[in-house]
């Protein structure tokens, strides 16, 4: 099952690499990884996407949980939460090309923001099945190049993962 | 700045090895008293006698490396504290800050190499710094879950001509980092009525309960409840060996009579152990009737490879203290009627293997017949430390460790070459103990350098080789999984062991009959001044038993060459 796992860490140098080495060294798979400092400049936080059963994933958590630098470690996936990914992505459009795409791109809520004369750029933001949605959806629209920021999540109503 | 934190750390010792990055730092050791260094000559060696010193005390040893080489030389030592979860801080020389990432003369990435083996490492930033990171390193590594801490100290953070604010923090806080002190009384409680309800039970301890000070607690509480008691290799000396309800070592080469307990116990109560796979066999097949309650100090190593049916968190002393006083303060008693058949059943077992070898198979002596000469000889008090192999197992089978911390071996990373630094490790800081490092002509050849630093430092240490010209354990794989066919696991070029530690300036005896092998002891122990090193002829030929069966259940065990489980 896929979860995803938020970490709150000590904003310090070499604190990212333990965690991204931890995942390595004891065989934790990573789907994707997002990082960066908080409203509190000294407190990262990390939110990591991977596939494994109940046991590995409670390994996983516990692990995190070990590290020095990590102050709290929670499975947003264990609650009702929002999860958002940000996508962009380069097409060639020309042609009536360029009028399809715009469609599709509609219909999925995105947006042209870079425009050629024979490119489109689409940012897109939702969950990363969405996105994944919108790529099998542009059919044989030619994709040149596509970037995913990773997923990242909060909880819903008044949980929080602070201090 | 490092060496007056040292010193306000009470360190007394730290071992190391010189070199360019430290320089100022070894110009300040030179000019102070209170912190002495003991030079080695292999960085490894100043590793593992730090490792030692923490095994044998508790408290956190020091070792000191220069950048590049030297901080690579000390990862092996590293790997093995991390794996065993032995405190240690070890400071590593780096280049100049403006120089770290210019492939500088002796840069090396150390946090990145140390990272995955260390339980937390520090880069010092600012020299104003060194008295907060010194201090918060010897937290990390003694609390909680034991382990290594690396300091990586960059050259011009220790120029002497600067002077910065020191302060020596008495205490430590960091929100992120709050080892645990006691454990969940609800759950303490359960596990205490699931005790009490036992039928077939059996204490499995590790390291743990050496680590954590909890022998006398370990001992009392399985007293009380008259429950047959097996450590694991790390646990030896937990509970007294030479006690009835101690039922030998358990697992891989675990003695007979524990493995079949732990496979037809109706309950397990694990303590400051980690179920690792030397110890479960195949896990699916783990003690299939068995309950299981496992004190950690450490929730990572609960359910990690055995589900837990009462997981418990906290420090091995203060659980067990509880669980003394709600078994005391309890209307139910144990099950003395099911307890006593669970005892003539394990007495049974006992009877019919119980540490058993061959003596008639060979002229040679056997290498358990050295064993329980030097328990005899030392009236099983000594401090013994091993090296890994066959020689580790069967001073762990035949030596009756009745104290904690005297029995020193690589257990988790299996480091050939730890032994006789170790033993030195611990001599220096019980010169009036005995301390007999066991090895073999394998291990000792990887550390062998050290007899100059025993020259230097007197250090008397009693090295026993037993020398049966081959990997002995590589061997006994290749007899048993690999038709015989002995690849590498022979040495065909050994030294003169009496010439070579006589050149080192020590004494050496060649011991090839059982006959003279008591005599050799008591004199080789009697040299209390001098480095005795024992060049102990066995047979080649000797197997460790009994042995799990690969992939097998607890019980299954080859119990010698031909007879199986």
């Amino acid at each position: 099952m896929r979860h995803i796992i938020s970490v709150l860490m000590e904003n310090e140098p070499g604190a990212l690499s333990r965690v991204v080495g931890l995942f390595s060294q004891r065989n934790f798979n990573i789907e994707s990884l997002t990082v960066a400092p908080t409203e509190d400049a000294t407190l990262s936080r990390l939110t990591v996407t991977t596939i494994g059963n109940d046991r590995v994933v409670e390994q996983i958590t516990k692990q995190l949980n070990k590290l020095i630098d990590v102050v709290k470690v929670v499975d947003l996936s264990e609650g009702e939460h929002v999860e958002r990914e940000v996508m962009m992505i380069k097409l060639k459009a020309s042609g009536q090309m360029r009028a399809e795409i715009k469609r599709t791109c509609d219909i999925f809520r995105g947006q042209i923001i870079d425009v050629t004369a024979t490119t489109y750029t689409v940012q897109l933001v939702g969950a990363s099945d969405k996105l994944d949605a919108f790529i099998s959806a542009l059919g044989s629209a030619s994709i040149m190049e596509v970037v995913r920021s990773g997923v990242c999540g909060i909880a819903r109503g008044e949980k929080v993962l602070s201090l | 700045m490092v060496v007056r934190a040292l010193r306000d750390e009470g360190v007394k010792y730290i071992y190391g090895y010189p070199g360019g990055s430290l320089l100022h730092v070894y110009d300040a050791l030179f000019q102070q008293e209170d912190v002495q260094h003991v030079l080695v000559r292999h960085e490894q060696a100043a590793t593992h006698m730090a490792d030692a010193y923490a095994r044998a005390t508790g408290k956190a040893g020091v070792a000191l490396v220069t950048s590049g080489p030297g901080a690579t030389n000390a990862v092996t030592g590293i790997a093995t504290a991390f794996t065993d979860s032995i405190p240690m801080v070890v400071i590593t020389g780096q280049v100049m800050s403006h120089l770290i990432g210019e492939d500088a003369f002796q840069e090396t990435d150390m946090l990145g190499i140390s990272r995955p083996v260390v339980k937390h490492n520090f880069s010092v930033q600012r020299p104003e710094d060194i008295p907060a990171i010194v201090r918060k390193a010897f937290h990390i590594a003694e609390s909680g879950r034991p382990g290594p801490v690396v300091i990586d100290v960059p050259k011009d953070m220790t120029t002497p001509t600067e002077r910065y604010p020191y302060e020596y923090p008495k205490q430590v806080k960091m929100r992120s980092y709050t080892p645990i002190t006691r454990g969940h009384s609800g759950q303490i409680k359960k596990a205490t009525d699931l005790l009490l309800t036992a039928k077939r039970p059996v204490i499995y301890t590790g390291g743990g309960v050496i680590l954590g000070g909890a022998s006398d607690e370990l001992t009392e509480l399985s007293r009380m409840l008259n429950f047959p008691v097996t450590n694991t290799l790390m646990g030896l000396g937990g509970f007294p060996g030479t006690d009835r309800q101690f039922i030998g070592m358990l697992g891989m080469h675990g003695s007979y009579e524990a493995n079949m307990a732990m496979h037809h116990a109706d309950l397990i109560l694990a303590v400051g152990a980690r179920f690792d796979d030397r110890v479960t066999n195949a896990t699916d097949k783990f003690c299939p009737t068995a309950k299981i309650i496992h004190i950690d100090i450490d929730p990572a190593s609960i359910s990690k490879t055995v589900q837990a049916d009462i997981p418990i968190v906290g420090p091995a002393k203060v659980v067990l203290e509880e669980m003394i006083q709600l078994v005391k303060g309890s209307k139910k008693q144990p099950d003395t009627a099911a307890i006593q058949s669970w005892w003539q059943q394990i007495d049974e077992w006992r009877q019919r293997h119980g540490g058993r070898f061959r003596t008639d198979d060979s002229d040679l002596m056997k290498p358990q017949q050295v064993i329980e000469m030097l328990s005899k000889v030392t009236n099983g008090d000594a401090f013994v430390t091993s090296d890994v192999g066959q020689h580790q197992m069967f001073a762990a089978q035949y030596y009756k460790f009745n104290k904690p911390n005297r029995w020193i071996n690589s257990g988790g990373l299996g480091t050939m070459g730890f032994g006789f630094p170790a033993a030195m490790g611990v001599k220096m800081n019980f010169p009036d103990a005995d301390v007999a490092c066991v090895t073999g002509e394998g291990s000792i050849q990887m550390n062998i350098q050290e007899l100059s630093t025993c020259k230097q430092y007197d250090l008397p240490v009693k090295i026993l080789c037993l020398n049966n010209q081959s990997l002995g354990m590589v061997r006994q794989w290749q007899d048993m999984n690999y038709e015989s066919r002995h690849s590498q696991s022979y040495m065909k070029s050994l030294p003169d062991f009496v010439k070579l530690v006589e050149a080192y300036g020590h004494v050496g005896m060649k011991v090839e009959k059982y006959s003279d092998l008591e005599g050799a002891m008591r004199e080789a122990f009697a040299l209390k001044d001098r480095l005795v090193f024992m060049d102990i002829a066995v047979d080649p030929f000797e197997h460790v038993y009994p042995m799990q069966v690969p992939r097998g259940a607890m019980r299954d065990m080859w119990l010698s060459k031909t007879e199986r489980t």
